[in-house]
Formats: structure tokens, sequence, C-alpha cells
């Protein structure tokens, strides 16, 4: 674009502390956007430092009238006020300015908003589904669907271990995007509004249960980028990070064959025969990932909005009920339908676990095969 | 007593009109400056209360990890703190401003409806024990943000919902009747000669207010029922399972939205407007333009609301109409402030208590709308939106906004009200105190809303925490400095320097509350005041 040379010649000359080449590079600034890691993000950040600027200098401006009136004309110094009141062309002239200054700034602001919201002609699409509260990436057509959960264990959210270097922004399983090819993101959601955000792209965009939005990315550098959910959706709004990773077209391949692979072999995990040890350790890893948010990890909940399984009626009753929770979830409440979330290994697992952990002790077990026909039956 | 007041006793011998004995001066109250100082106490106790749940946020946000509280009830206190600031503090201590001051200020005997003055009142503690109540109920009290997004509001929420619905009509059915009152009350009751163009800003921009909430209290009324429907009665205007539509609701949310955040900056603009003039000692600079500034902002304010929602998937035409008229707000306001320099510029000034924080209002208001202006460009506000940026730029334009506004119409107007001059020394540490606080609390937020923190959030990584601590600590001592205001306050109304009724040097030219003694008689203007 035209105007961007501009932009960012003039962002050069006033602010060369802020100009920084590349972000993944620099370390983060703490008190600016970062002109991020795409031409999008970098033409935002030219934007927003080109309207900082024009603020900056119209404030001077005006302060400095200001200031200089507040010491020059004063009462203590035997000033006499004046008396005019109004003069038109005055009142015109600065009615006017402003309007040409916002003509100049709307200019290069359509450009870009025009372009950010251009997901056209994509070299592939990424369904982003967001969950209380994880976030869950799709890539169709391939098979390939998984969550990705915060990773920061909670004894360092609540202060008993030091923090580590990405406290709050790393997750269990990263999205993992090419470089160099157009990515358009198909945001959604199932339950409440959340909103998918990586600064680095200039991407941010509400996830509304029932529509899918679009947006789209090209990013360049391979790297590792971090953002966060940006609208409130309910307790843990603070812990559900986005991670994603941008790697060469090839390793990118590589990676998406291997997970393709991984999926099949989860889908013949369904056929097995499960002891009751495979069951519960699985369960247990389940059950961390999806569970403890609300449960807790020793099962005894946060009451009254979040019940406690370890001796609840139901994880200690029948085990078809026991199911039917689990899959159908509790329509109203916090109580999400996993049925659609895991696959029936992992169903099956973390119902075993439950009956069987924090001394629950019901001694019995389900079984994948439970899970499937529990489906038919529905 | 003033020659006015003998005059009350001639028309009406039957019985005596002085305030009644007691707490029944209170519960029946009808007289305006009574209605006034209700709303204004109950203001500050709101103020103290929203201002403690602010204290909880900044307590929990001090360092990074979760130390205090937990997010369920850090959430509750978001949207109290948001809620009990919005509806229980700025907007009632600006209704109580009105109350007082509108009548005085067109030289009329009271409001043109007392009883439904008492009613628009006494209406407001039920409202906010209900809703305050709601932090004891099983389940907690709203935790959904001020804003209230369906379905987390309405599927998702806590059972206190339907409390926080009740309490929320009630809050807009007080605000309703006041606005039509004031407006009776202008329309109707100005002193002969006071034409429309003549009247003092103050009462223009309450004029304008009152349309606005007469125009959008309904819509939120509006809101709050479908949220009531879709929980109860089975309805599913906001939920998608059900074919509704979530952003319906934001859509009718800021249709509200968008006017109310005028509803509490345009009276401030009023304020200021009286303030500046007089402690310049020179006649405002373009009062016409004036005028026609805040109602052009008004009008505005109606065809901006979904610059709240650029990145909620509004189609992209949306998005660019959104933008541009957002941008032509810039312009009436940017009028305002031009204008209230012209009338410093070559004055004639002193620095009173009401003097510093108007001018203040005036520096850090404008900062405010500079970051306002940054915004509404909808390229760059998909960064911006939903971060502590947002949280900066709003918390500019209402606390050293409004609030600055209302402390500097208390240090302007106390003296007409109790008849004793506040400790000049005390009003100027307060406001520096303030001054300084309120930016080390606020100004931070630009930083870590621009490196990234979003809005809302219990806990944080790492590379906010510097500016969290600080911003942080200028919370705290800003909290501190209030109850100093609250001390100053008090101790004015026990006594202190007499005023004389003029207060102000010049003051008695300006408008027309300096002409009457001070403290302002139980009953003024029985006998209009002609104003040539
Ligand atoms: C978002 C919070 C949340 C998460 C995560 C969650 N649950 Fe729940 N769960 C609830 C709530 C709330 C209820 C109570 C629903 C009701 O009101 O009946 C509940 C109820 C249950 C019950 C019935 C307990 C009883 O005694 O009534 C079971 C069993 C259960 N959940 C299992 C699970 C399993 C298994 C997982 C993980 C796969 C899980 N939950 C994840 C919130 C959650
Ligand atoms: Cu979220």
């Amino acid at each position: 674009m035209l105007l961007n040379a501009r932009q960012k010649w003039l962002g050069a000359l006033i602010a060369p502390s802020f100009v920084a080449s590349s972000a993944v590079a620099e370390p983060l600034s703490k008190i600016n956007l970062r002109p991020g890691a795409t031409e999008l993000s970098q033409d935002i950040y030219d934007l927003h430092m080109l309207i900082l600027w024009i603020c900056v200098a119209i404030g001077v401006a005006v302060f400095s009238v200001m200031i200089y009136s507040m010491i020059a004309h004063r009462k203590s110094l035997g000033r006499e006020p004046a008396t005019f009141h109004e003069n038109t062309k005055l009142e015109l002239l600065w009615t006017l300015i402003p309007i040409l200054i916002l003509v100049a700034m709307a200019v290069p602001a359509t450009g870009t908003l025009i372009e950010i919201n251009s997901p056209e002609d994509a070299d592939m699409d990424v369904v982003v589904t967001g969950y209380q509260w994880k976030w869950q990436y799709e890539y169709p057509g391939t098979g390939v669907s998984f969550f990705s959960v915060l990773r920061t264990p909670s004894d360092e959210i609540y202060n008993r271990e030091a923090k580590g270097e990405h406290y709050l922004l790393e997750v269990d399983e990263p999205l993992v995007i090419p470089t160099g090819k157009k990515v358009r993101f198909l945001i959604t959601a199932k339950d409440v509004i959340h909103s998918w955000w990586v600064p680095d792209f200039g991407v941010k965009r509400d996830a509304v249960p029932g529509y899918v939005s679009e947006l789209w990315t090209r990013v360049d550098e391979p790297g590792v980028y971090r953002g966060q959910c940006a609208e409130l959706c309910g307790k843990d709004h603070g812990f559900m990070p986005v991670v994603v990773v941008a790697k060469e077209p090839a390793e990118f391949d590589a990676w998406l064959a291997e997970r393709q692979e991984a999926a099949a072999r989860e889908a013949e995990l369904a056929s097995k025969d499960w002891t009751l040890d495979e069951l519960m350790a699985r369960g247990e890893q389940v059950y961390a990932r999806n569970c403890a948010a609300c449960h807790q990890a020793n099962g005894a909940g946060a009451p009254p909005a979040f019940p406690p399984l370890k001796d609840s009626p139901i994880a200690l009753g029948d085990p078809q009920r026991h199911i039917e929770v689990v899959y159908d979830g509790v329509p109203g409440t916090y109580m999400a339908a996993y049925g659609e979330q895991l696959s029936e290994v992992d169903l099956a697992a973390v119902i075993t676990y439950e009956r069987n952990a924090w001394g629950n002790n019901v001694g019995d077990q389900v079984n994948p095969i439970d899970i499937v026909e529990f489906a038919k039956s529905n | 007593m003033s020659a006015v007041d003998a005059a009350v006793d001639v028309h009406h011998d039957d019985h005596h009109h002085g305030p009644a004995k007691g707490i029944r001066r209170w519960i029946f109250a009808t007289n305006h400056k009574d209605i006034g100082t209700l709303y204004m106490w109950f203001s500050f106790a709101m103020f103290l209360l929203g201002g403690s749940f602010a204290m909880v946020i900044r307590a929990e946000l001090f360092q990074p990890g979760l130390q205090l509280v937990e997010p369920e009830f850090f959430n509750q206190m978001t949207t109290m703190h948001g809620l009990v600031m919005v509806f229980g503090a700025v907007m009632p201590a600006f209704v109580g401003l009105a109350n007082w001051m509108v009548p005085l200020m067109i030289g009329a005997p009271d409001m043109a409806l007392p009883r439904l003055n008492n009613l628009s009142f006494w209406i407001l503690p039920f409202a906010f024990a209900t809703m305050a109540s709601t932090l004891f109920m099983e389940g907690g009290g709203p935790n959904f943000g001020w804003t209230f997004y369906a379905p987390l509001s309405t599927t998702y929420a806590p059972p206190s919902v339907t409390f926080f619905i009740f309490a929320v009509h009630m809050m807009g059915i007080s605000s309703i009747l006041g606005a039509i009152n004031v407006i009776a009350t202008i329309l109707n009751m100005r002193a002969p000669g006071m034409t429309l163009m003549k009247m003092p800003l103050f009462v223009w921009s309450w004029l304008i207010t009152a349309f606005l909430l007469i125009a959008v209290m309904p819509v939120l009324a509006g809101a709050v029922t479908m949220m009531l429907m879709d929980i109860h009665f089975g309805t599913s205007f906001f939920d998608a399972a059900g074919g509704g539509d979530p952003v319906l609701f934001q859509h009718v949310f800021w249709f509200f939205g968008h006017p109310e955040v005028y509803i509490m900056i345009l009276p401030s603009f009023g304020v200021v407007s009286q303030i500046i003039p007089v402690f310049a000692r020179k006649r405002l600079f373009g009062y016409e333009s004036m005028v026609y500034a805040m109602a052009a902002i008004a009008f505005l304010s109606f065809i901006v609301w979904s610059h709240h929602m650029f990145v909620s998937g509004i189609p992209l035409s949306g998005q660019l109409y959104f933008m541009y008229a957002t941008m032509l707000i810039a312009v009436p306001t940017g009028v305002k402030v031009f204008n209230w320099v012209a009338t410093m510029f070559r004055g004639a000034m002193t620095f009173e208590t009401p003097m510093l924080f108007s001018v203040a209002f005036v520096i850090l208001f404008t900062i405010g709308g500079f970051t306002g202006l940054m915004m509404a460009m909808a390229p760059v506000d998909y960064q911006y939106h939903d971060t502590y940026f947002i949280v900066a730029h709003f918390h500019y334009v209402l606390v050293p906004g409004a609030v600055f506004a209302i402390f500097a119409a208390v240090y302007y107007w106390l003296p007409k009200w109790c008849g004793n001059m506040y400790d000049e020394r005390l009003g100027k540490l307060h406001f520096w105190l303030s001054f300084v606080s309120v930016n080390v609390l606020f100004f931070p937020m630009h930083f870590v809303g621009l490196a990234g923190m979003p809005r809302r959030i219990p806990d944080y990584a790492l590379q906010f925490a510097d500016y969290n601590l600080l911003a942080s600590i200028g919370g705290f001592a800003f909290g501190l400095s209030q109850l100093f205001f609250m001390f100053i306050v008090i101790k004015t109304i026990r006594g202190g320097r007499k005023a004389t009724a003029e207060v102000w040097e010049g003051a008695k030219d300006t408008t027309l509350e300096w002409t009457v003694p001070s403290p302002a008689p139980f009953h003024t203007f029985e006998t209009p005041p002609v104003v040539k």
C-alpha cells in the first residue's frame, strides 16, 4: 500500500525505539503493541503508531496553550481578564481541521480493515472452537482434531512453585500451521462466547455459539506465537491461552501425517480389551485435562457450583446413569456433553476412573464398547 | 432569612413549609434540596462500596498468581464493581446535582414533580440492596461482567441472575422517572426571561442527558426482559441452540450502552463549563457551539454502538460504517475542549479546588478521548479490543472524567449547600492526592493493554507484573484519598468559615444560585426572579 511507506517513514522518524524489525527475535515490549509476525499485524502496528503520534501532537498543541495560560494568565499576576467569548472563524477552523485529520486517518484504516476481512483464496482451513475453557483445533478433511488446554500446573498458579517462563501462556498441544501459506481460521464456540486472539498475527475474533466467522493469517517466520482468550467466558477465562506453532511446510506436512496416524491408532484402541488398571491410568490423565478444572483433582469439587464426585451417588451408582451424565452433560449447567468432545476410549477411561478413584472403589469398569452402545441406543 | 422567604408565609398562611423533623424529613422528602442531598449521600455510599470491590480486584492483581480470591469470586467483583459504579455512584451523583442545582439555576421553586422525585430516589436503595444481596446467594452474584453478554448471563448464569434482572429494572424505572422530572422542570419552570439559549450549560447538559435516559433505559429493560424470558420461560432470544442469536444481545445492550456513557459524561461537561468561566473570570467561550456540540454528541451516540463489537463478527460494511461514524464524535468533542481552553486563555485565573479538578478533567478526559479515537480505528481495535487498553480508556473518561467533575461540583457548590466554606488547604491536598494516584492507577493500564493483557482476568502472565503492581499501589492510594474527601465534606458541613451568598468572586454574574443566601434556604425562588 502506498500509504504504508509513508507511515513507516513517519514511525521511523519519530519513534526509532519502537520500530522493531522482527517480533520473534526482540523481547516482547512491556509498554506497546508489537509489530507482530505478519504483514497484517505490521500494518495494524503502523496505523497504531500513526494515530498515536497524531494524538500526541494534538495533545501537545492543545495542552501547551492551556498550560501557558495557566501560568501567564493568573489573577495573582494582576491580569485583567479579556472579554472575548466567541469567534466564528476560529470555531469553524477547529471544526474543519479535525475533520481533515480524520479523513486522512480513515483512508489507510479502510485499506487495512478490508485486508483483514478478506479470507478468500486460503491455502488451508483450520476450525477453531471455543469451549469452557479450552480450544479445539480441527483440520477439515484430515480427521485430525484435538483440544488445547492450559499446561501451567496449579501449583504455579497458587504460588506453591516458582512460575515458569511462559506462565499461563503454555498449552499441552498447540495449534500447528505451515509458514508462507494463507491459513483461514473458521472460528466458533460450543457454549458461551470466547475470543480467539493471537497478537502477533493481528487476529482477534469472537467465537460465538451458532456462528462461524472467518479471519486469516500468513506467517513467514517459523516460531511459537502466544495469545489468550479475550472475551470473558466464565470462571477460567484467564486460563485458556492460545499457542500457535508455525512450521516450515515440509515439517508441517510431516507433523500432520503423524497426527493422522495417531488418530487411526486411537480409533483401533476402542476395540481392544482393556484392563481396569489400564483404564484407570488413562482415566487419570483424561480427568486431569478435562474435569479437574471444576471437580478438582481430588474429586472434592467446589460446591455449590461444582459438585464433588468423591462419594457422589452418580459415581457410586448405576454405570448407565454415570455414562449418561458424562456423555450428554447436564443442560443448563456447566456440565458439558463430553460425548462430543472425548473419544469412546477416553470416556470409558474417565468414567472408570471416577468410579474407582479417591476411595470411591466401586470396583467395576466401563469399557469403550459400553460407550459405543450407549451412543447407539441414544 | 431573605425577603424571598418572607413572601412564602404571605402566600401560604395556613401552614409553614419548613423541613419535617427527624427521619420523616428524608423518607417523605419532596423538597428538591433534600432529595438532592439524599442522592449525593447514596451515591457516595455506592462509590465506597464499588470502590471496595475495586480494592479486592487490585489486591488480587497486585502480583501474578492467585492469592486472595478464587476466579469465580474475582468475576463477581469485576461485575459488581462496574454495575455499582455506573448505576449506583456516577448516575445518582449527577441526578443529585440536577436536583439541587437545576431549580436554583433556572429560578424555579422546586422540581416540577416533587412526589415522583421522592419515588425515583427511594427506588434506588431497594434496587441496590437487591443487587448486593446476590453476593450472598447460593452460586454467588452476577459474574458475567457489567456488560452481561448472553449466553454467559443466561444459560450459564448463577441463579441470582434473576435478582440482578429485577434490580436493573428498578434502577431503570428510577432513572426514567428522574429524567421525566428534569425535562418537565426545565421546559416549564424557567424564570421569566430565561430562554433556552440563556440557560446555564449545566442545565442544558441535563436536558439533553434526560432525553438520552428516556430513550435508552427502556432498551436496557428490553434486554434484561429477554434474558428473563430465556432463563425462565423457554424462549431463545439469545440461545443459538434454539435459533436465537447471542450477537443480538450485544446490539441491544450497546444500543443502550453507548448513549449510557454519554449520560455519564454530558453532565460533567455541564459542570466544567460552569466552573472554568468563574475561576477564569471570563465568559465561557462559544456558548452556542457548546450547546450544539452536546446535541451533536448525543445524536451521534445513537448511531455508533457497534464500535464495541468490531471483532464480534459483524460484516465488513458494518465495521466500516461504525468506524467512520465513531470517528466523527471526535469533532464535537474537540470543539468542547478547544472552547474550554479558549475560555481560560487570557482570563485572570485562580486555582481553588473546583478549578483544579476542572482543569484536571479537561486534560485527563482528553487523554481518554484520544484513546477513544485510537479505538475508533477498527483495524487497530482488533488488537485493543478486550484488553487493559480499553480498561485504561474508559477509566480515564469515567474517573478523572466524570468522577473528577463530580468532585469539582461538590467543592464548587458545597458552600451553597451547607453555608460553610470547605478548608481550601485540605481540598487542594485531596486534589493532588487524587490526581497523582489516579494516574499511577490507570496510566500503566495502557501499557499492559498494548503489551497484550486481556481484561477481566484474575491472573496474568509474568511480563505484565511490573505495571500491575504499580497500578495496584495507585489504586490503594486513590481509594484512601476518597476517605479523606469524606472527612473534608463532613468537616465542612459541621462548621467552618461562613460562606457569602456569592461564594466565588464574580459568580453572581454567571448563574442564579449565587443570588440566594448561603446556605440556600429550604425554599427558594417562590417568586421567580426576572432574567434579562
Ligand atoms: C465446566 C465445569 C465442569 C467440568 C469441566 C466438568 N464438569 Fe462434571 N459437573 C459440572 C457441574 C456444574 C455438575 C452438576 C450438574 C448438575 O447441576 O446436575 C457436574 C456434574 C457431574 C457429574 C454428576 C455428579 C453428581 O453427583 O451429580 C459427573 C459424574 C460429572 N460431572 C463428571 C464429569 C466428568 C467425567 C468431567 C470431565 C470429562 C466433568 N464432569 C467435567 C461441571 C463440570
Ligand atoms: Cu474463553
